[in-house]
């Protein structure tokens, strides 16, 4: 046993990490928000990468490739707040593969991969349904209790909406049942944990990159004649942020890997992982403007675009009280 | 990445287990789940050296100094089964998993022969002293002064917060050895006897009505030369060495014992309806949460292997074990209510979650302060600039 990322595990994070670095600075982030997505770079990370197929078998075309390594490649998307649609892609991918369907596979899945068709996720309830890039997406995976459909986007109602977060807007979904997939509640089961891994390893990227940022700030920033980061109050509270951004790292890996072993702690584990990176990441981000001081409550600056992601994360496929009192059903053995 | 064990790991896991459990439920049962660290010791005594007879006492040391040579994922395993077992807290812990390591990492063949097999025969019980009145966060302002008198050490001075020295054979002192000096300059590492006239103890009564710690006056006592590890001057470096070993395999099996205390807790919960209350629940779920990212964050730190340079996990995990046990023992006495506060007449100590409550508030502290914790992990850690200091 070794609970840590393998040689192979490490390269794919030093590529997605240098590919985002590279391709998804501020400013091309901030260009793609006028759009609510940056379909060039999707491409990119589809193709040049070879990320599209990332956890589709091999005999399918993909990398075949695992729950972990789409942990690592979320993390980095996550870090610089890349404005693709990797969480509808990985969640459509894990529905698509759970169902077996092999026709609706052929049909969807080599267009997928190329990043020529982007699928958004959501959940069925209520009076139409708050889709992440639901006006920027090609085709809809929508998720009810009794299972999965996928909809052409083109056959649903849908009404873009100004949103907090502008790197994956939400638009007002209406939409009749469309073809189910087969396989029960699988597909959907599959989906969503692809879908809260895939949030959770974000929001650890994100927090991190937060931080790093924050840090770079504390000691290049002077009052009173030093870096403001040599002030306890300052150094403690980026401490805790520290602490907490280990567990979250943690979270992230025991979920990924206890998915992939199959282990009996997977359901607990992505709740865990969902909740409580979702809670790090405001809380790095809310420091992150506090610690910036007015700088930080900028336009300019990056500090809210942070701030708003992890908001945003924090609110998809329910929120920290929903998972947490999920916990609490498997830890006191209640029937879910 | 990987988050199960070999099946020849497993075997091992069923091997510690059976030997604990028939040893905890049979001559042992006397000592079983003892929750402090000073009831029973002549008992503990008696583990210790039943431990040994099994090969069982230091089972990450080299064969030939009395352990197994057994890998990392096995000493995990063992400190794992061990606590689940319910078997005592280790009286010998600071010589097994403390000085033992530093021993074998810095010191001469001479002073291994002469003190490692007794550490391993559970023979000599070890203890530990470093904090003084004036020197607690701030350890290098140590005071205590050792001169050579004829072949021999002479140590005047007293040491505070010294964990169970009552019990103890032996200790490890940091003494200042050069005169003029002040800070990290001019300490040395000592092995002293605590069985002579030059040196008084004086158990220190803790919140929870225990005394598990004591003050220890050196007034003239004495160690031979020789009993000095590394170079005279350099204990400094000797003692951030046997930290390190501190964060070690023993973390895993404390996890168990967090984990029969959450337990406890749910336990309660359960009896009093207050698993049916969101609030209790969302605060369980946190506790739950905490314990498991604990175990991960530590295989996490085992994986990083060396114990020099801390990564992340390890340079967080103590303030982070430090502040979930706090906030489980303020879980505990808000399940419990009154019935928290209160104890039979003729009880010795407190239930189980009331000592955890009062206990708890030490893990704060011992070991380096939360504060500390942080300005290490903000200096360390992140690279902030140090806060300004005072002439040390």
């Amino acid at each position: 046993m070794a609970f840590a990322l393998d040689e192979q595990q490490q390269m794919i994070a030093e590529t997605a990490s240098a590919f985002f670095a590279e391709n998804a600075a501020s400013e091309r982030t901030r260009a793609a928000m006028a759009h609510g997505i940056d379909r060039d770079l999707w491409r990119a990370y589809c193709r040049e990468l070879g990320f599209g197929g990332l956890m589709v078998p091999e005999d399918l075309g993909g990398a075949g490739l695992g729950h972990v390594e789409l942990a690592v490649v979320a993390e980095e998307a996550g870090r610089t707040l890349a404005a693709i649609p990797l969480l509808g892609h990985a969640m459509a991918t894990a529905a698509l593969l759970a169902s077996e369907d092999r026709a609706a596979i052929a049909m969807h899945l080599p267009a997928m991969m190329a990043g020529d068709r982007v699928v958004a996720a959501g959940e069925r309830g209520g009076e139409g349904m708050l889709v992440p890039h639901g006006s920027q997406c090609d085709l809809l995976l929508l998720l009810g209790e009794d299972g999965a459909d996928l909809i052409d986007a083109g056959a649903a109602t849908v009404e873009p909406m100004k949103s907090l977060d502008e790197t994956r807007p939400l638009a007002r979904v209406h939409a009749s049942a469309g073809d189910p997939l087969p396989g029960g509640t699988e597909p959907c089961e599959a989906a969503r944990a692809a879908g809260v891994l895939c949030l959770a390893a974000e929001a650890l990227g994100g927090a991190q990159e937060a931080l790093d940022r924050t840090i770079a700030f504390a000691k290049e920033r002077e009052q009173f004649g030093r870096a403001v980061g040599s002030f306890q109050a300052y150094k403690h509270r980026l401490a805790d942020r520290a602490v907490e951004i280990e567990q979250a790292r943690s979270a992230v890996w025991w979920a990924a890997c206890a998915l992939d072993e199959g282990h009996e702690t997977g359901a607990l584990a992505l709740h865990a992982a969902k909740s409580f990176c979702a809670d790090t990441y405001l809380r790095v981000a809310g420091d992150m403007i506090q610690l910036h001081g007015g700088i930080g409550f900028t336009w300019e600056h990056d500090a809210h675009l942070f701030f708003k992601r992890a908001r945003a994360i924090a609110n998809m496929l329910g929120d920290g009280p929903h998972h947490r009192e999920r916990v609490a059903r498997i830890m006191l053995d209640e029937a879910a | 990445m990987k988050l199960g064990f070999s099946d020849m790991e497993e075997a091992f896991r069923r091997e510690c287990a059976s030997w604990f459990e028939d040893q905890m439920s049979g001559e042992f049962a006397d000592i079983r789940g003892i929750a402090n660290l000073v009831d029973k010791p002549e008992r503990r005594k008696a583990w210790e050296r039943r431990l040994a007879e099994h090969r069982y006492s230091c089972i990450g040391w080299p064969i030939a100094w009395g352990g197994r040579d057994a890998t990392l994922n096995e000493q995990v395993i063992f400190a794992e089964e061990y606590a689940r077992a319910g078997a005592p807290n280790r009286l010998n812990h600071m010589g097994v998993e403390l000085l033992g390591p530093t021993l074998l990492a810095l010191g001469s063949s001479e002073q291994k022969a002469r003190f490692l097999p007794a550490i391993a025969e559970g023979t000599a019980i070890w203890c530990q002293g470093y904090s003084e009145p004036g020197a607690g966060s701030d350890l290098a302002a140590i005071r205590t002064r050792a001169r050579r008198d004829d072949g021999e050490w002479v140590i005047e001075g007293q040491k505070i917060w010294t964990s169970l020295a009552q019990f103890a054979d032996m200790i490890f002192v940091l003494a200042r050895t050069e005169d003029g000096t002040s800070g990290r300059e001019g300490l040395s590492f000592l092995l002293v006897d605590l069985d002579q006239p030059g040196i008084e103890i004086r158990p220190i009564r803790q919140i929870n009505g225990e005394a598990e710690f004591n003050e220890v006056f050196f007034d003239g006592a004495r160690c031979p030369v020789e009993n000095m590890v590394g170079a005279e001057g350099e204990g400094w470096t000797v003692s951030t060495t046997l930290l390190s070993f501190e964060r070690g395999i023993s973390t895993l099996g404390q996890q168990m014992q967090f984990r029969n205390e959450l337990d406890a807790v749910i336990a309660a919960a359960r009896r009093n309806g207050k698993t049916a209350d969101p609030v209790f629940r969302q605060r369980l779920a946190e506790a739950e949460i905490g314990l498991r990212l604990m175990r991960y964050g530590a295989l996490r730190m085992l994986a990083d292997g060396k114990g020099g340079a801390l990564a992340g996990a390890a340079l967080t995990y103590k303030i982070q074990w430090a502040s979930w046990r706090r906030a489980l023992g303020e879980l505990a006495m808000d399940v419990l209510g009154q019935e928290g506060e209160i104890a039979p007449a003729d009880a010795e100590g407190w239930p189980l979650l009331t000592n955890l409550y009062l206990y708890s508030r030490a893990d704060t502290i011992y070991g380096g302060t939360n504060q500390i914790q942080r300005n290490l992990i903000a200096e360390r850690g992140l690279g902030l600039p140090r806060e300004p200091r005072g002439n040390a």
